[in-house]
């Protein structure tokens, strides 16, 4: 069809515990001189004010959808809210939706995988939780929505490293880390980080999910260059051995998991897709997020997939290079994992 | 399904592409209407541009952002914008401001009513202003997807989350919920006032028979229903959503409860916005290919106004005596076709 393919839009979610700070991010991303405008949607109009964006007001409704699936809930204002946007297509380059301190950041990522419309114009771009160092292992105790931000980040922007110890800032990395290992983790006073640390991140691209070893905090901060070839050795051969496929999860947290899965043998696409499909249908409420690249049996493709509870996409991305490793490799992110279930079942999907 | 690839010289189709005037609007369509007998194609933002006979522009600016929602009667616009303001402007071209949200939140929806009351929402209160009475506010239970005023008497039909709201606003407490889970995104009201009709965010309508608020689900679209129109005396309701034009039938006490949709003008390509003819059994749909037919309901007839090639069409409107036809894609390239 001839129709004229605009790029879509980059939407970056902004979410985080009351009083972390997402309003110093939001403001440190539109003052920047990026000569950029964004369109920003906020819950409450105030502290921003940058003249040359659009702010738009929020409601945070969020709709179950009348498809049977129990988690399948979408951000309803930001539907219509996206459809008012794209009337003034053009006049903004990118969008960033700032959640209520307390908000689950599922049903806006979703809204993006569900709707229609939304999907022509925008494209969800990462989830960027702020989170405060002095404060967040508290909030990890008590407050199940800082939980949710962390395990479903993209993005950490761990920010008022300057008001901890060093053991103290070990210490709430280590507890980030025992629930989400993948997520690129920043260290930040006022939450300055580069703009290009936070924003464009592509995470939810399909053709970027190249790398996902876990993100080491013995990484220097300013090495984001996805150099992924060392570090791993560990997870590589003890994967079957142990509990957990990585190797830096000091902590281990009592509700909220990573479980990774690998293999070098090919898995069967026949076998493989109906038990993904029917995994996150019936655990999709557990899962927040998962991630893959797969090699599947006589296949010349590398398959990627990621999903957001019970909602998945998938596609084959691209050839498998000559001498590159042809290896499986799954990522679920979630509350109580079925780990036992999900590893023999993914066993079970090995081309024997 | 039958394939349909409008070649220059095909003789299947009757085509009546060379009788339309072509406009080139250089903006943004998002709806497109009659005032008397000039068109009026509404922006995305900011203008409303007139195109009379001869095909001459006018612009006239309306808003000082984005248009979110238009409402028209034949005789005027009535609009609301991401200004917070809601403004009409006549078949003359004259702009008023008829209220401005005090917090400047977004006019997401309007409605006007035959007797010159309208309507606006912002979040999830709705308001009536009518005549010389002072407005009269009520709020819904969540923000409002769409309003529309009943045939007969001041009574305004709010959609929102989980149903639809019935409110005559000069009666204190007479606001009746119809309940129906889901988003309720659009709403209208059959011609004779028996039946609201509420299109959802799933793709789907939602009816209800105003007599016992039975419920009628009109289920089956591949896509979300964007555009519902009456046909003449209000026999059918013609829907969008669908490659083909999906018309719910209207005529008995009962609806569509039991009955199948007729589906008519079926094209590779999914029907965009759809408008009945005023006064015959005739329909024009525009396709998300770009494509505009004529249907003749009865029997699926079909003439070719516009080819396939061009982003969706964006709006269409037959004057009020149903002499001419307007339309115009989302980019702003359109036509009017004299009959």
């Amino acid at each position: 069809m001839p129709e004229a393919t605009s790029p879509k839009i980059p939407v970056t979610v902004l979410t985080g515990y009351l009083g972390a700070g997402k309003t110093t991010l939001l403001n440190r991303i539109l003052s920047e001189n990026h000569g950029k405008k964004y369109a920003v949607i906020v819950n409450e109009f105030g502290e921003i004010g940058i003249d040359n964006d659009l702010i738009i007001g929020a409601d945070e409704e969020v709709f179950e959808m009348n498809n049977g699936c129990i988690c399948c809930t979408v951000r309803g204002d930001l539907v219509r809210i996206m459809d008012g946007l794209m009337k003034r297509k053009g006049k903004f380059d990118a969008i960033i939706v700032e959640t209520t301190g307390l908000a689950d950041p599922a049903p806006v990522a979703q809204t993006f995988f569900v709707d229609e419309d939304v999907q022509k114009n925008a494209r969800l771009d990462a989830v960027v939780t702020v989170a405060d160092a002095k404060w967040l292992s508290d909030r990890l105790k008590d407050a199940p929505e800082a939980k949710n931000q962390i395990a479903f980040a993209d993005v950490i922007v761990l920010n008022k490293t300057d008001l901890v110890t060093k053991p103290e800032l070990a210490e709430v990395e280590a507890r980030i880390r025992g629930i989400n290992p993948y997520a690129k983790l920043h260290r930040t006073e006022r939450c300055s980080v580069a703009l290009a640390d936070v924003l464009d991140r592509g995470a939810f691209d399909l053709d970027r999910i190249l790398d996902i070893e876990p993100d080491f905090l013995a990484a220097d901060d300013h090495d984001h260059d996805h150099d992924h070839d060392h570090h791993h050795g560990h997870d590589h051969h003890h994967h079957h051995d142990h509990g957990h496929g990585h190797g830096l999860k000091h902590y281990h947290d009592e509700d909220m998991q990573s479980l990774s899965l690998k293999t070098d043998k090919p898995l069967d696409p026949n076998v493989f897709m109906p038990w993904l499909q029917n995994l996150v249908q019936v655990e999709g409420g557990k899962i927040l997020r998962s991630k893959g690249i797969l090699a599947f049996h006589d296949d010349d493709d590398r398959y990627v997939f990621q999903g957001v509870h019970m909602m998945l996409e998938g596609n084959h991305q691209r050839k498998w290079k000559e001498g590159e490793p042809r290896e499986s490799r799954l990522v679920f992110i979630g509350r109580e994992l079925p780990e036992e279930l999900i590893r023999t079942g993914f066993e079970s999907c090995i081309v024997s | 399904m039958k394939e349909f690839t409008p070649a220059p010289d095909s003789a299947s189709i009757v085509s009546v592409t060379d009788r339309v005037k072509p406009v080139t609007l250089g903006m943004g369509v998002t709806s497109v209407h009659f005032l008397r007998d000039r068109a009026a194609f509404v922006g995305g933002e900011e203008n409303v541009a007139f195109v009379d006979a001869k095909g001459e522009i006018s612009i006239v600016a309306v808003h000082s952002g984005g248009i979110l929602s238009t409402a028209s009667d034949g005789k005027r616009l009535v609009m609301g914008g991401d200004d917070g303001k809601v403004v009409s402007v006549d078949a003359k071209g004259e702009v008023t401001l008829l209220a401005t949200d005090p917090k400047r939140r977004w006019i997401d929806a309007v409605a006007l009513h035959p007797d010159g009351a309208f309507a606006w929402s912002a979040g999830k209160t709705a308001t009536v202003k009518s005549g010389k009475a002072e407005p009269k506010s009520l709020d819904v239970p969540s923000t409002v997807g769409g309003l529309a005023f009943a045939p007969k008497g001041l009574r305004l039909a709010i959609a929102h989350y989980n149903g639809a709201t019935l409110w005559f606003p000069n009666m204190d407490g007479s606001a009746e919920f119809l309940p129906w889970a889901g988003s309720h995104l659009g709403v209208t009201f059959s011609p004779d006032n028996k039946f609201l009709v509420t299109s959802m965010h799933e793709a789907a309508l939602h009816g209800w028979r105003l007599a016992d608020n039975r419920h009628m689900r009109m289920t089956g679209y591949p896509g979300r229903v964007r555009s519902m129109s009456w046909s003449a005396g209000g026999k059918g309701l013609a829907t969008s959503g669908a490659d083909t034009v999906i018309i719910w039938p209207f005529a008995s006490k009962d609806g569509p409860m039991g009955k199948e949709p007729a589906m008519l003008a079926p094209l590779q390509a999914r029907v965009a916005v759809v408008a009945c003819h005023p006064k015959n059994d005739i329909l024009a749909c525009g396709y998300s290919d770009g494509t505009v037919l004529m249907v003749r309901m009865e029997d699926g007839a079909e003439i070719l106004v516009r080819r396939n090639g061009t982003p969706p069409v964006a709006g269409l409107a037959w004057n009020a005596k149903g002499t001419q036809l307007a339309f115009a894609d989302e980019n702003g390239d359109g036509g009017l076709l004299e009959l």
